[in-house]
């Protein structure tokens, strides 16, 4: 850790200082979670979703690996191992219904925990590279969860599968070949459904590898705050433990509220009712629709309806969900303000509330069915979605007056604590 | 060199969207059968809401109509006669009710396919042998499997209910094309308006041994309230559990803060 204030761990039991010797766990938790690792002491509680990603990982992992203790993966038994989880397994609902609306949480967390970064800079430097993972998570997360989605065999299942492998197929010339490569087949099978179960099983343990780098490249420069002032000195600070051990604790519980809510009382909200149909390849739905979490992307796939320069429009929409995503690995150096946190920088301000009401539309007409007034309204909010990130951001981090910033981190505080007490009086 | 590329790249895609809005007609394709398909119609029933409950003895009735009417067409393949304790019945009763099926079985002594009284441990034997008789003896129409109809469509048991009870004419207004084929029959509450399932249910179809009502609204709702048992058998049991989970997290919650408020008591922050 880089503050020369952090405490070093010092242990004082006899077994504590033998396991420290031969292999220093203790000191590691101690410097990275621990009263080891001094933090802002002004984080508010948007800085509570990466704990609570790291929570709904867990909780996923869990339930995953007992899930598939009752699972079988093939495509002629699929649908009903599920079933039989859901009606025989001794809580095996439970488990199933956590499972499946604790990627629902996840990317709920995960979407405001990117947003958070947005907002307050989070990607700039020292911590371009805790923003880098982040999106590379981001990406397994993906792919992880369209997998998963496909194991249940139904027919959202499937048809989801035939069009996600699909986007391969508007690669000119190799893109059918491949296409046909990934699935084993010429259509989602027995192959594909085995080999996304594998690998569904296999990437969680490769997104959990990731956040401990994520983790680690957030412990070099040490967390960001509200301000986006750097820390100056041990006054800026609170330990982690137990100040931010205790917040995060509060997080959790609301999490768990809600997760709780979601799971037991209205666990097939998010889902969609096609998925209670075995797979059938014969039989198209009247709508493919994918899980909420990518509506917005679809809604970018399918904003490009023409073929602009020669170029398909199928590829044109594949290529620009994929850019969509691809982008964020360049916001670091898209975005040069040297300030940090949109509280001082008033014109970022507006246009991050207009990006999230862009996304919103986007999520909302991906969701929809492939016409009018959905169509012109995802083109108009795809377009605005690559205008925000590669032209407007651009251009106002260089002609934005930043509004006037404390001193340090403790200074601001203290002027907070100062307007409060004197708004009180008056 | 990022800024740049950048900026050219998101032309390009603009561009492209630009050129997409020009392209795409502004109106969608007339479809007149949205005008004439109807929403559901809301059926409240004992295991709605958050303080569910099953109404056994409505289950058991919407069982008696499955048995006698929907069975004929339509499998329940995914619930087992034990399953039916659930309802109220006795282990001795769920025997003597699996007795009455005959489920595919091989003679002991030949291996030959034969038939064997249902045992508990069976599953609601289906009507047909497969998909081709089904549809040889449905018009070429495949009746679905029952056992998830609650959860599988839109609307839920809303849709089925009024499904099972939104048989009627065609209105007078209603085009030619959107009108019933031959061996189809006009239905507001199913997405193509027209349907191969006859009218499932008539007044007085089933007696009932407790002399509930039996006319068609009342069939169709002890069968719907059935059929979300055979959806999710574990549904009252779910709502119960998660109130526990609830309640234990609001307290657990409310402590947490309480620690957090005190632990940051003596810190601005």
């Amino acid at each position: 850790m880089s503050f020369p204030w952090a405490k070093n761990y010092e242990p004082k039991q006899p077994l504590m200082k033998w396991l420290d010797e031969k292999l220093p766990l203790p000191r590691l938790v101690y410097n990275a979670i621990g009263a080891g690792y001094p933090v802002p002491r002004n984080l508010n509680y948007f800085w509570n979703f990466g704990v609570l990603a790291g929570a709904a990982l867990v909780i996923q992992i869990v339930t995953g690996i007992v899930l598939a203790m009752h699972y079988a993966a093939n495509a002629g038994v699929a649908f009903n191992s599920v079933e039989h989880i859901m009606r025989d397994v001794n809580a095996g609902w439970f488990i199933r219904y956590a499972h499946m609306n604790g990627a629902s949480m996840f990317f709920i967390v995960v979407y405001l925990h990117i947003f958070r970064g947005l907002y307050y800079g989070s990607y700039k430097a020292p911590r371009e590279m805790v923003w880098l993972l982040g999106v590379v998570i981001f990406l397994l997360m993906m792919a992880t969860a369209f997998m998963g989605y496909v194991l249940p065999w139904g027919q959202m299942s499937f048809w989801g599968a035939q069009v996600i492998t699909g986007f391969f197929s508007a690669i000119p010339v190799v893109g059918e070949p491949i296409r046909v490569w990934l699935l084993g087949g010429f259509a989602p099978d027995n192959a594909a459904l085995n080999r996304f179960f594998s690998l569904h099983y296999l990437l969680p343990f490769v997104i959990a590898g990731v956040i401990i780098l994520h983790i680690w490249a957030l412990h070099i420069p040490g967390s960001s705050n509200p301000t986006g002032i750097e820390v100056k000195d041990e006054q800026d600070t609170v330990p982690f433990h137990p100040y931010y051990t205790a917040k995060d604790g509060v997080g959790v519980g609301v999490f768990l509220l809600l997760f709780v809510a979601l799971t037991f009382f209205s666990p097939n909200l998010l889902g969609h009712p096609d998925n209670y149909i075995a797979a059938n390849p014969l039989s198209t739905p009247a709508h493919i629709v994918p899980e909420w979490y990518f509506w917005p992307f679809y809604a970018i796939l399918r904003a490009f309806t023409f073929n602009f320069l020669w170029i398909d429009a199928k590829l044109w929409g594949v290529i620009a969900m994929f850019a969509a995503i691809a982008l964020l690995f360049f916001l670091p150096w898209l975005d040069s303000s040297p300030v940090k946190s949109s509280n001082y920088r008033p014109l970022n301000r507006k246009f991050f509330w207009v990006l999230v009401v862009d996304v919103l539309i986007l999520g909302y007409c991906g969701k929809s069915p492939a016409e009018q007034p959905y169509v012109i309204l995802s083109q108009l909010a795809a377009a605005y979605y690559f205008a925000h990130f590669l032209i407007i951001l651009p251009i106002i981090s260089r002609i934005e007056r930043p509004a006037p910033m404390p001193n340090s981190i403790t200074e601001a505080v203290l002027a907070k604590h100062a307007d409060d007490a004197s708004a009180a009086t008056a | 060199m990022v800024r740049p590329l950048g900026f050219l790249v998101g032309l390009g895609f603009i561009a492209a969207l630009l050129c997409a809005i020009l392209t795409t007609p502004l109106t969608n394709e007339p479809n007149a059968s949205h005008e004439f398909h109807k929403h559901p119609k809301h059926l409240k029933l004992a295991s709605d809401g958050m303080f569910p409950h099953w109404d056994k003895a409505q289950l058991q009735r919407g069982l008696q109509v499955y048995k006698e009417v929907c069975s004929a067409c339509h499998s329940l393949h995914l619930v087992a006669f034990r399953d039916i304790q659930d309802l109220g019945y006795t282990e001795g009763q769920v025997k003597t009710f699996a007795k009455g099926f005959q489920v595919p079985s091989v003679n002991p002594d030949t291996g030959e396919p034969a038939t064997r009284d249902g045992l508990p441990s069976d599953y609601f034997p289906g009507p047909y042998a497969n998909e081709v008789a089904a549809r040889a003896a449905n018009n070429n129409a495949l009746p679905p499997d029952l056992s998830l109809i609650t959860k599988a469509r839109e609307g839920g048991k809303d849709y089925v209910y009024s499904l099972l009870t939104g048989f009627q004419n065609p209105p007078a207004n209603l085009p030619k094309e959107l009108r019933p084929g031959p061996g189809l029959h006009y239905n507001p509450y199913f997405a193509n308006l027209n349907l191969a399932m006859a009218p499932p249910l008539t007044k007085g179809q089933v007696t009932f041994a407790d002399g509930s009502p039996n006319t068609v609204e009342a069939m169709a709702k002890d069968v719907t309230a059935f059929l979300v048992w055979t959806a999710e058998p574990k549904l009252v049991k779910r709502v119960q559990v998660g109130w526990a989970a609830f309640l234990f997290l609001l307290i657990f919650t409310t402590l947490t803060y309480l620690s957090y408020r005190n632990i940051w008591a003596d810190k601005k922050h």
